[in-house]
């Protein structure tokens, strides 16, 4: 054990060098890419906003099972087959027909090359489920349909999520999908999340329609409420133009009355649909509905043809800005709802940092020190080691540029600690060893043997505790599993390999001076 | 040589009453979870006027309806720690917050951190806690029983088992929150803990080979002491390592390190007392070695 070849040994250094010089790219500046890399901070340590948001898929579900429902009664309808007491309830969807025709009509949803409910070969099942409960058939997604509608409605609600966050500005937001229905946003650097909070609470479900008096209007009618408390009116249902007609939207001053509007355009299907109605629609209210609620409800004074228009509603300029933010960026398939926030100041991150560092510092120190009063000679080696050992874990986190958190600091400073352990058994054991054996080199050469078991499996149950918690674990947490993990690597190699070449070289040559340790 | 077997059965008696007072603490009293497991708003607010204080500022929040609101000082004394569960999970609580604050007290005080965490999420964290406690727990076992015999998997367990029970016991006895870091501490207190113990079973298992004439009894008290000065240090680095962030680490690390340092002194307690005992109750003897020898 004792035994090291030249080639070993330059091998050892320049390893050794290496990860000194990447560790250092933290501090200074390098040209070269490759050097050039840091460890990233955790939004604990450098500030800013951590927001996860969850889908609330029931809406969107409801609106694809009342979108369903009209396809079925036209696709039946064709075949003659009529679908009674129709109706939607608690996600599913509930028809008669009558007794001849149902089992051809469970043969159509049972088809694999069913038109109405499509085949996935690759799960093995369809979108839809049907049921026949002996007084009427019953119609829900199967786990699979609901999988994929989650799914898609995720992947819109990023892309939305992605466009207002980047609309803001925030420099270097993190936007991950997690699970199928929750996004993760990280925001670094931002320690009031109050604006990107409100933006991403909206949907931004955009509507114009005209303000109706009678109540049998053939689409329909609803009553909203103004957003500024005004009474409610009742709406027809019929959509003129929605969000997505939108090309563009932005912030304007108007300059006659001196008020902000929001300014936008359409595109060529909405600019025309804009214009009929416009004409047809003379001296009616035409109500500009967001998110289920009136903004204003104009009076149509002429034509609008050119496809371009404006909204006003006594918006402040930050109000306005937001809305064509919103508006550009487009409608979220479905509500989000914040479930989880942690924001950090920068000012607490900053503290958080010294006060690591500090400790890190003291309980470095106080390791050294102990090491070397217990140990001396083979103290300075572990201590040199622990340096080594410091610079090696910190280079392993630049390189793969790991994110740094408090509590991954709290997990540099624990394998401190931890570290000198081996090296503390192996000692003890030579120490035992020259107790029944003079010869050192025989007595050093059993120490490192006979440890050898004890060390590895004591450092594996630690490393499994670190696995468990870097997968269960979050955010910061993390951040302590990464750096107490990669931590038992390092310690083993700076023990197995530096440690043991500076012993041997020092037993070595002193091999005839009584016991050494 | 220290005998430490002496005083094993001592040790087993105050080692069971620890962990049923810590069971009976936590039937009855139960752990004061933090936000992170129960949901709910922390915030952490920095003054910079003397007006503002823990009377003043509770004075003012249950003013806003909040429910049940806890003011508490935050390691210095213009930093203020303020929770409160937000039942009704309101979504603009915090701006609502703001606005009634600056009409009091202007714009002499800043949010330094605010943590708002929903019912859901918070049931996760705690699921998910309780998972990873339980399959470290469940892997170390089977690590040992790969590695060592069935009785040094036991005793390696309830080691393990009594230094989680116990430390939570003490969170719980003195009311300590219990947070996500919390969990980081006692899974790091199982690898801690293990360390410690595979350490000195290694030695057991070594010394049984060696010797076929000693007892288990006495076998157990020669490896704890040739072990001794190793654990001792270790454990002492270690220490020194935790206390430097108990004491400079900033208010945020005060729970884990506290957790950690009653795990490393409850850790090398227990593989002394209790891993080693159980292996002499269940008579382990050369035999118990040398069968796995040969399986090998």
């Amino acid at each position: 054990m004792l035994y090291f070849s030249k080639l070993r040994i330059v091998f050892i250094t320049i390893f050794s060098l290496l990860f000194v010089l990447i560790a250092s790219s933290n501090l200074f500046k390098f040209d070269d890419s490759f050097f050039d890399k840091k460890i990233n901070l955790g939004l604990d340590l450098q500030g800013g906003s951590y927001l996860l948001l969850e889908i609330d898929n029931e809406p969107v579900i409801e609106q694809k099972l009342q979108n369903l429902s009209t396809t079925f009664r036209n696709f039946f309808k064709n075949k003659d087959i009529k679908l009674n007491n129709l109706k939607i309830d608690d996600q599913n969807i509930f028809f008669n027909v009558t007794e001849e025709n149902k089992q051809k009509v469970i043969d159509i949803f049972q088809d694999e090359n069913s038109e109405i409910n499509p085949y996935y070969p690759r799960f093995k099942s369809h979108q839809l489920e049907i049921e026949d409960l002996g007084l009427n058939l019953k119609i829900n997604f199967s786990r699979q349909g609901l999988i994929n509608l989650k799914t898609s409605s995720q992947d819109q609600a990023i892309e939305i999520v992605r466009r207002r966050v980047d609309e803001v500005g925030t420099n270097e937001p993190n936007i991950l999908k997690r699970g199928n229905s929750r996004i993760l946003v990280e925001l670094p650097g931002l320690d009031d999340p109050m604006r990107i909070k409100s933006l991403l609470g909206k949907t931004a479900n955009l509507t114009f329609r005209f303000v109706t008096q009678n109540d049998d209007e053939r689409f329909g009618v609803e009553k909203l409420e103004y957003e500024d408390g005004t009474p409610a009116v009742n709406v027809s249902k019929r959509i003129i133009i929605s969000g997505e007609n939108l090309l563009d939207a932005q912030p304007k001053m108007d300059t006659q009355n001196n008020q902000t509007i929001v300014s936008f355009t359409l595109d060529r299907v909405g600019a025309k649909r804009f214009g009929k109605a416009t004409s047809a629609g003379i001296g009616k209210q035409l109500a500009i509905v967001l998110d289920g609620k009136i903004i204003s409800a104009p009076v149509v004074r002429d034509t609008i043809a050119s496809g371009a228009g404006q909204i006003s509603g006594g918006f402040t300029f930050q109000s306005a800005t937001d809305l064509a933010l919103l508006l550009r960026s487009g409608a979220l398939p479905a509500p989000l709802e914040i479930i989880e926030e942690r924001t950090v100041g920068p000012d607490l991150g900053q503290d958080s940092i010294n006060a690591g560092m500090i400790a890190l510092a003291i309980g470095f120190l106080l390791v050294i020190i102990f090491m070397f009063v217990k140990y001396r000679f083979f103290g300075l080696i572990t201590n040199v080691t622990l340096i080594i050992n410091l610079f090696i874990l910190l280079g392993i986190l630049t390189l793969f540029e790991a994110t740094l958190t408090l509590p991954g600091i709290a997990g540099i400073i624990l394998t401190v600690g931890m570290a000198v352990d081996a090296n503390v058994l192996i000692f003890e054991r030579i120490k035992e060893e020259l107790k029944d054996d003079t010869n050192n080199i025989l007595a050093f050469d059993g120490g490192y043997t006979k440890s050898r078991t004890a060390i590895i499996d004591a450092n594996i149950t630690t490393l499994l505790a670190a696995v468990i918690l870097f997968f269960m674990g979050s955010g910061p947490v993390k951040g302590f599993a990464v750096t107490l993990g990669v931590g038992i690597f390092t310690t083993l190699f700076s023990v197995y390999f530096i440690a043991r070449l500076f012993t041997s070289l020092y037993v070595i040559k002193n091999k005839n001076n009584g016991k050494l340790i | 040589m220290i005998a430490f077997n002496k005083y094993y059965n001592h040790f087993n008696v105050l080692s069971s009453a620890l962990i049923i007072i810590s069971l009976l603490l936590l039937i009855f009293k139960g752990l004061n979870f933090g936000i992170d497991f129960k949901g709910g708003t922390l915030i952490e607010l920095r003054s910079n006027d003397t007006k503002i204080n823990v009377s003043s500022l509770r004075d003012k929040f249950s003013q806003m309806n909040l429910g049940d609101v806890s003011v508490k000082k935050f390691g210095s004394d213009n930093d203020f720690l303020i929770k409160f569960e937000n039942k009704d999970n309101k979504k603009n609580i915090i701006e609502e917050i703001k606005v009634n604050l600056d009409k009091s007290f202007g714009n002499n005080y800043d949010f330094r951190r605010v943590e708002n965490v929903g019912p859901k999420v918070s049931a996760e964290l705690l699921k998910s806690g309780v998972i990873a406690i339980s399959l470290s727990l469940a892997i170390m076992l089977i690590y040992i029983w790969v590695r060592f015999e069935w009785q040094f998997s036991l005793g390696a367990i309830l080691a393990l088992f009594h230094d989680v029970i116990v430390t939570l016991g003490v969170f719980s006895l003195f009311s300590l929150e219990i947070n996500l870091s919390i969990i980081a501490a006692v899974l790091t207190i199982v690898g801690y803990s293990m360390n410690d113990t595979v350490v000195i079973f290694d030695r057991v298992r070594e010394n049984l080979r060696k010797y076929s004439d000693i007892k288990i009894f006495e076998l157990t008290n020669i490896s704890i002491n040739e072990t001794l000065s190793r654990t001792i240090i270790t454990s002492a680095t270690t220490l020194l390592a935790l206390l430097a962030i108990y004491f400079f680490g900033g208010e945020i690390l005060k729970g884990f390190s506290l957790a950690m340092i009653l795990g490393v002194i409850f850790g090398t307690y227990s593989s002394i007392y209790i891993a080693n005992t159980v292996l002499v109750r269940l008579r382990v003897s050369q035999k118990t070695v040398l069968r796995e020898d040969d399986s090998k």
